[in-house]
């Protein structure tokens, strides 16, 4: 087997072949190794899915079976991740509102206002946002924009305490649930600018130019042209932002004062907390049923995230699909 | 004939019908200009808030400018001046929380960020000195043995989208992949947990499960990355291969991927640079510890990103010593975040000038 | 070294559409086989199928015989892999590996095949080869330079040194010419008159003067509309088929009536 192989690759002769060395079983052999081993690693991805929904379910099983009397804080399993619940999504939700519009922003300056040379740099600057560590994020929470946001939460209290989200009392460090959506703000900018930048990028540019050779001006030429054509792709940047601050945990855990309560009050300094938060403050202490109880709120946790992000996924996939056929 | 000996500053009086009704262009710089002065004044004389002083100089020029432009130029530009203005605000306000963030850390940092921090453990340590020694191995191990699992499984997961996949389940992976980008970190270190477990007990805290949780993070981010490089190797090198009468695997190792080489690497050293700050699955599976414990496979295992969150939650008495090394530990980690951003920066630079 | 190649009832398909039909052709040995004929009627796609580069192509199969040396490239246990290795081909554009230097991309056939080969015997080859592409004179001071750092002549004669390295019996040229301009296709051109004397050439090509400058035998292709396959109209000695040929659409598409 080997003989005919090496002599073939080592002097390439051909001319005084037999015929059999037209056949290469050896080779194919090689091949078929390899395209195995990376048709496992992809079937991995989808393995190591659904192995993370396993365990999980494996160890957070016994929680959701247990009674009341013996889980943390003597409620049943529902009863205690429904407050965390809505802390994860009221928290996610601030900082989609905030950074819905601001990464739309944002996208357009880099991709129709910037100019075009410092363009690329900018959408680098925003990109670094990306690169710190959350932990970083959560001191600086902490240190320098709760603090600074005092006044602005005393002003909202005073101005506008009529309205239940601003009710107050007003938190004296600012460690509130608006401070949190803040911070979460500004953590998932990076990626729902990116997400936007693109789709912008991608319109046509026979239509921006038709658009322009009307007499529009570069905003109407925007709104006419780039935005109906980014839509699905700015829908599911803001789905994939979101899914990242429904799961975001130390920036919270370290930015928030919790309490085990719900609550609209943003301001104040009884919040809901969220379950991404939770388990890292109680899971180092935990033992017994209460472990399985974080992990079944992780449970909970995952399947949100995974909601979110598919459904963001699916839409941005179709969209691609869409377009190359019309290319 | 005489006519046209007009004198330059003249010809600028001279109202011409495609410039009629434009502003001239100083005037946006300007109104810019006045507005940042009259706030900076109003801000240094009568010590108003900085960020609120911020808000209502964009306010202002937002407002003068629109109304300005609506005067001379017609409400349809004066709407795109005003878009101009909110769309370039809203980067600017995008910037803020960069340059403050990188304010803080730096201030605060510096002051322990000495050869003692990077050098000692906190072994013994109550209040003063110590050092994160202990936790920058730790740091390193981890994210080195994440970068030697998920590597070849992320490289090879690419090589299956781009080189053999077809039909349902590449369509099936694309999207899985994808998705798993979205996964939260703190469900990779409960994954983890719950798996090693079930072997281990429920105590079990040590390296290597951080390394795996780590790794469920970073798979995806090395997938998507290295996929975008290898399609970028054009389809004629790898007839060129198949012509030479090289087999598909070997074409795809010695040709696609070598050439994809410098790409992949850059994709690998920012997928690390994004898992390095993980700080929740480390909380959860590796644990922390005052001494240097260089064994993955054994016992708790200290992590830079812990050692920052507990020097702040747990900071000992006098808590400001352990503020200290907190702050510390975020510029060291913050530093090594961007070396990492840096190196892969330069490989890419690199090795483009080269192939060229 | 050069082979006979026998071309029998060969149908080419991608997917369900039959893209070339029924080709029966003999390519003579130590000569230059051109095939012309009008964009999209299957010439390329016929070239490919003669070393088996077609089915790289998902979806893409072949009906029909190729025989060479009494072998059929499509025989149930032929390896196209080893095809290749007899049946070398140039693109239409110059694709030298950009990660090699000049000389391992003529040393990349061996070197990819994982032959071991002693320096000094690699040397050679590469040497030869590259004489043999008439591009020795130009790079012998710069081996180690990028194969890209080249002009785009050049670049196509080191993509022709590169296949003749791993001396195959048949060389495959789709359209070798069409991205240079007219002093390295002239430079092209005299390589192809001297190499026919150690392979069998085969060419397929836009430019019917270089058809009938190079070629010793030319195949005219045609379809009959879009969707149809291609077909092999008519096969003869160069000459006659650009001063007499025998079928009026032949006549009409040398003579630029059409196509």
């Amino acid at each position: 087997m080997t003989t005919p192989a090496t002599a073939r690759s080592g002097a390439p002769l051909p001319g005084g072949q037999p015929a059999s060395a037209w056949t290469g079983s050896r080779r194919r052999t090689g091949d078929r190794i390899f395209s195995g081993t990376a048709t496992a690693s992809g079937v991995l991805i989808l393995v190591t899915l659904a192995a993370v929904a396993a365990f999980l379910l494996y160890e957070g099983y016994p929680a959701l079976i247990a009674d009341a009397e013996d889980l943390p804080g003597d409620k049943s399993f529902f009863a205690y991740v429904a407050p965390l619940l809505y802390g994860t999504v009221l928290a996610a939700v601030i900082a989609l509102l905030v950074a819905f519009p601001l990464s739309i922003g944002i996208a357009l300056f880099i991709s129709h206002f910037a100019p075009r040379k410092i363009a690329a740099f900018f959408g680098y600057l925003v990109d670094l946002l990306a690169a710190v560590p959350s932990v970083v994020y959560g001191l600086w929470g902490i240190f320098f924009l709760a603090p600074n946001l005092v006044p602005v939460y005393q002003w909202l209290e005073d101005v506008l305490g009529f309205i239940p989200f601003f009710a107050g009392p007003t938190s004296a460090t600012g460690r509130t649930m608006l401070t949190a959506g803040l911070v979460l703000a500004v953590m998932i900018l990076p990626i729902m600018t990116a997400v936007n930048r693109e789709v912008f990028l991608q319109t046509p540019r026979l239509l921006e130019e038709a658009s322009l050779a009307l007499g529009a001006t570069r905003w109407e030429m925007i709104r006419q042209t780039v935005l109906p054509f980014g839509k699905s792709g700015i829908v599911s940047g803001g789905m994939l932002g979101l899914g990242r601050a429904l799961g975001e945990t130390l920036a919270v855990a370290l930015v928030l004062s919790p309490a085990d309560v719900i609550t609209g009050n943003l301001i104040s300094s009884v919040n809901s907390n969220t379950i991404a938060a939770n388990i890292a403050l109680d899971f180092p202490e935990s033992s017994g049923l209460a472990v399985n109880a974080l992990i079944a709120s992780g449970l909970v946790l995952f399947a949100l995230t995974f909601l979110v992000n598919y459904v963001a996924r699916a839409v941005i996939a179709r969209r691609r699909e869409f377009s190359g056929a019309n290319a | 004939m005489t006519s046209t000996t007009v004198t330059p500053p003249d010809r600028k009086r001279v109202q011409n019908s495609l410039t009629s009704g434009m502003l001239p262009r100083w005037v946006p710089p300007a109104i810019v200009a006045g507005i940042l002065a009259v706030g900076l004044a109003a801000g240094l004389l009568f010590d108003v808030n900085l960020m609120l002083a911020a808000a209502f100089a964009v306010v202002g020029v937002g407002l003068v400018l629109t109304v300005v432009s609506r005067q001379v130029e017609g409400a349809r530009r004066a709407k795109d001046r005003l878009v101009t203005v909110v769309v370039t605000s809203a980067f600017v306000l995008a910037l803020l929380p960069l340059v403050s963030l990188l304010i803080t850390v730096v201030q605060n940092g510096i002051e322990r960020f000495d050869g003692e921090f990077l050098t000692q453990t906190m072994r013994g340590v109550l209040g003063e000195g110590g050092g994160a020694y202990h936790a920058i191995v730790g740091t390193l191990l981890i994210t080195a043995a994440a970068a030697v699992i998920s590597v070849p499984i992320g490289i090879m997961c690419a090589v299956y989208l781009v080189e053999y996949g077809r039909g349902r389940l590449a369509r099936a992976v694309t999207l899985l992949v994808d998705v798993m980008t979205g996964i939260p970190s703190i469900v990779a270190g409960l994954f983890a947990f719950a798996m090693f477990a079930i072997f281990f007990g429920p105590s079990v805290r040590f390296g290597i499960g951080g390394a795996v949780a780590l790794s469920v993070l970073m798979v995806p981010v090395v997938v998507r990355s290295s996929e975008e490089m290898l399609k970028l190797v054009p389809n004629e090198l790898r007839e060129a291969s198949y012509a030479l009468g090289v087999s598909k695997s070997r074409t795809v190792v010695k040709v696609v991927l070598r050439t994809a080489a410098a790409g992949i690497a850059t994709g690998v050293t920012l997928a690390v640079a994004r898992v390095i700050g993980e700080t929740a699955p480390l909380l959860i599976i590796a644990g922390s510890t005052t001494r240097l414990n260089a064994d993955l496979f054994e016992g708790r295992m200290s992590s830079l990103p812990i050692f920052t969150y507990y020097s702040y939650t747990i900071p000992g008495v006098p808590p400001e010593f352990g503020v200290d090394r907190a702050w510390a530990a975020a510029l060291t980690l913050f530093v090594i975040v961007m070396l990492l951003n840096l190196v892969a920066r330069a490989i890419s630079r690199y090795f483009s000038l080269n192939s060229r | 070294m050069a082979k006979r190649i026998d071309v029998s009832d060969l149908d080419i398909f991608y997917g369900s559409f039959k893209a070339v039909e029924s080709v029966n052709m003999s390519i003579e040995p130590q000569s230059v086989t051109a095939l012309i004929g009008p964009s999209g009627c299957g010439k390329s796609t016929f070239l490919r199928s003669l070393n088996r580069m077609h089915e790289v192509i998902p979806g893409a199969s072949v009906a029909g015989k190729v025989v060479m040396d009494g072998q059929d490239l499509y025989g149930s246990d032929v390896d196209p892999v080893a095809v290749r290795r007899h049946v070398g081909m140039v693109f239409q554009r110059p694709n030298p590996f950009p990660t090699m230097s000049i000389y391992d991309n003529v040393a990349a056939g061996v070197r990819l095949n994982s032959g071991r080969m002693r320096k000094a015997t690699l040397d050679e080859l590469v040497e030869s080869s590259l004489r043999g592409a008439n591009l020795w004179e130009e790079v012998k001071d710069r081996l180690g330079r990028p194969g890209s750092s080249l002009s785009g002549g050049q670049q196509q004669r080191l993509c022709i040194a590169r296949a003749i390295a791993i001396k195959p019996e048949v060389l495959l040229m789709d359209e070798p010419c069409s991205a240079l301009d007219p002093i390295s296709t002239l430079a092209i051109e005299d390589l192809i008159y001297q190499l026919k004397s150690d392979f069998t050439i085969v060419i397929v090509t836009h430019n019917m003067q270089q058809a009938a400058r190079v070629s010793d035998r030319t195949g005219f292709f045609n379809i009959e509309g879009t969707g149809k396959p291609g077909r092999l109209i008519e096969m003869d000695a160069t000459q006659r088929i650009f001063s007499n040929p025998s079928v009026k659409a032949t006549e009409d598409y040398i003579t630029g009536r059409f196509g």
